[in-house]
């Protein structure tokens, strides 16, 4: 990672985000033909509950993937295994050819078994939240800079100059010392996306990043989303918001009771869809 | 008002004030450098760590400070391999037993004050944190510590003025704090409302002081908890 990358945080839209070398301790495929992101058969349980039955996903470099379906079909819960915040059961994971090495915890959930591995896969598959989850004591600029510093051993003053210019990228720039209790909703969700972008991150998750928003807000922010897919950042999206789904991403996967129940281009499977579930859904939703 | 025993006695409460402070900053150093450790261990999921520094604070935060300071000043030297023994010279000295026991009790009150803001850390920060593959090291350092005991601030600015306060119980073993001051300028002039109203004003004065510092600190580190200033 190198300033460098700032460049194309900041390039006309369009310039695909060029592929990082995967790191050592990869299968040894060649980089070209393999997907950035490769997910395979994730299986989840809370107790007795199978919340995920075996869902595969793979992201290419620029793809928007837009994962929907109802409250409790296991959409948030598979985007958390991806970074491994939610433990599976089963499953596997890999970043550009390299498989996160996983094994047996006590209770029978899958853990890293490289702790060094797993937070190389994190500082470059970062995620935004529903509820923003910025650090309450630090400004926005520190939250910015903070993984950048600490994780990636950027310089102070090249994380600051990176961080003011993503602020200014997502039209914050003038609360970068403001704490976050003292930003809006959507400054902060914003304030939250300049955090994983800061990272310069090969794929960037987001769990319903305008879930906690109100209506007013949710544009801005979609707005700051909408730009990250058109120069090509290759992102995961759990959201409700159809319209996002329809427009911005090149592939809908809709989720039910922890199955894929259908996916693909969104003009296709949002305007005919197959299933009776998914016709259901989108009947519900009516964006 | 016998305002010449007040006078007389100014010296005697200035060395109190200073032996007061003396006794208050020893207790509070290591009360501090030792909660900050138990109460990581206080705050883990882990019972085999959790469960004994809970023992420890039940038992000091259940027993008077002023019996502990006596069971250690007066009932160890009851035993002959407590006399025998090389911490004899310490544990035979009234400040250090009154360091010992202050120490203690402000430990056991400071890792509950900790533990609680450590466990009361938005889950979301933390899960943030790990997210963008900060280490478990960084996590505690860089965003855990910072923020709770920022947190701990209005609670643990109570505690050392609790202790300023409770520190007046080692004049009863001997020390001339500014009670044990007090205490002497009575005792020659037979003025106990003279002697202890001056103690009184002293300690109020102190407090005024720490309250002031705390007031500093917390505009220091907790404007992020302030409504918006507009």
């Amino acid at each position: 990672m190198n300033m460098n990358d700032i460049a194309t945080l900041t390039e006309a839209p369009g310039t695909p985000t060029p592929a990082l070398p995967p790191q050592g301790g990869g299968s040894g495929t060649a980089t070209s033909a393999v997907a950035k992101l490769a997910v395979t058969d994730i299986h989840k349980r809370f107790g007795a509950a199978e919340v995920l039955k075996g869902i595969s996903l793979t992201a290419n470099a620029g793809d928007v993937i837009s994962l929907i379906g109802s409250s409790g079909s296991g959409k948030s819960t598979f985007l958390r295994c991806i970074n491994l915040l939610e433990q599976p059961n089963a499953g596997t994971i890999a970043l550009n050819g390299e498989t996160l090495t996983l094994t047996r915890d006590r209770d029978g959930s899958l853990k890293a078994a490289d702790a060094k591995q797993l937070q190389r896969l994190r500082a470059r598959v970062t995620m935004v939240f529903q509820h923003f989850n910025l650090w309450a004591h630090m400004t926005a600029l520190e939250n910015v800079i903070e993984a950048p510093v600490q994780v990636l051993g950027l310089s102070k003053d090249a994380a600051i100059a990176r961080g003011e210019a993503l602020l200014a990228r997502v039209g914050v720039a003038h609360r970068k010392d403001h704490y976050p209790a003292h930003l809006s909703g959507g400054e902060q969700q914003r304030v939250a996306i300049a955090r994983a972008l800061a990272m310069d991150p090969e794929v960037m998750l987001f769990d319903e990043p305008t879930s906690a928003l109100d209506p007013e807000l949710v544009g801005e922010v979609l707005k700051v989303m909408r730009d990250l897919a058109r120069e090509g950042r290759t992102m995961i999206v759990v959201t409700h918001e159809m319209g996002f789904a329809r427009e911005v991403s090149n592939h809908v996967v809709f989720l039910h009771k922890g199955l894929i129940e259908e996916e693909g281009d969104p003009r296709e499977v949002l305007a005919r869809p197959r299933s009776e579930r998914l016709r259901q859904f989108l009947a519900g939703s009516l964006k | 008002m016998n305002w010449d025993a007040i006078q007389s006695g100014l010296p005697g409460y200035l060395d109190g004030a200073w032996l007061t402070l003396q006794l208050l900053g020893a207790s509070l150093s290591i009360g501090l450098i030792a909660a900050l450790p138990l109460a990581l261990l206080r705050a883990s999921a882990n019972p085999w760590a959790r469960q004994p520094v809970w023992a420890f604070t039940y038992v000091i935060r259940g027993t008077p400070m002023l019996v502990q300071l006596f069971l250690i000043y007066y009932g160890l030297a009851q035993f002959s391999a407590v006399r025998e023994s090389a911490l004899w010279p310490w544990l035979s000295e009234a400040w250090f037993c009154a360091v010992l026991a202050f120490g203690l009790n402000t430990c056991a009150y400071t890792v509950e004050i900790f533990a609680g803001c450590i466990t009361a850390t938005p889950r979301g920060e933390i899960e943030a944190a790990r997210a963008l593959g900060l280490s478990r090291a960084q996590l505690h350092r860089r965003i855990l510590l910072p923020s709770a005991l920022r947190r701990a601030l209005p609670a643990y600015s109570n505690e050392v003025i609790m202790m300023l306060h409770g520190t007046s119980l080692a004049s009863i073993v001997t020390l001339l704090d500014l009670t044990g001051a007090a205490r002497e300028v009575n005792s020659r002039f037979y003025a106990p409302f003279e002697a202890f109203l001056t103690a009184a004003v002293f300690y109020l004065a102190l407090t005024f002081l720490l309250v002031g510092l705390f007031h500093l600190a917390e505009r220091r580190f907790l404007t992020h908890l302030r409504p918006r200033m507009t």
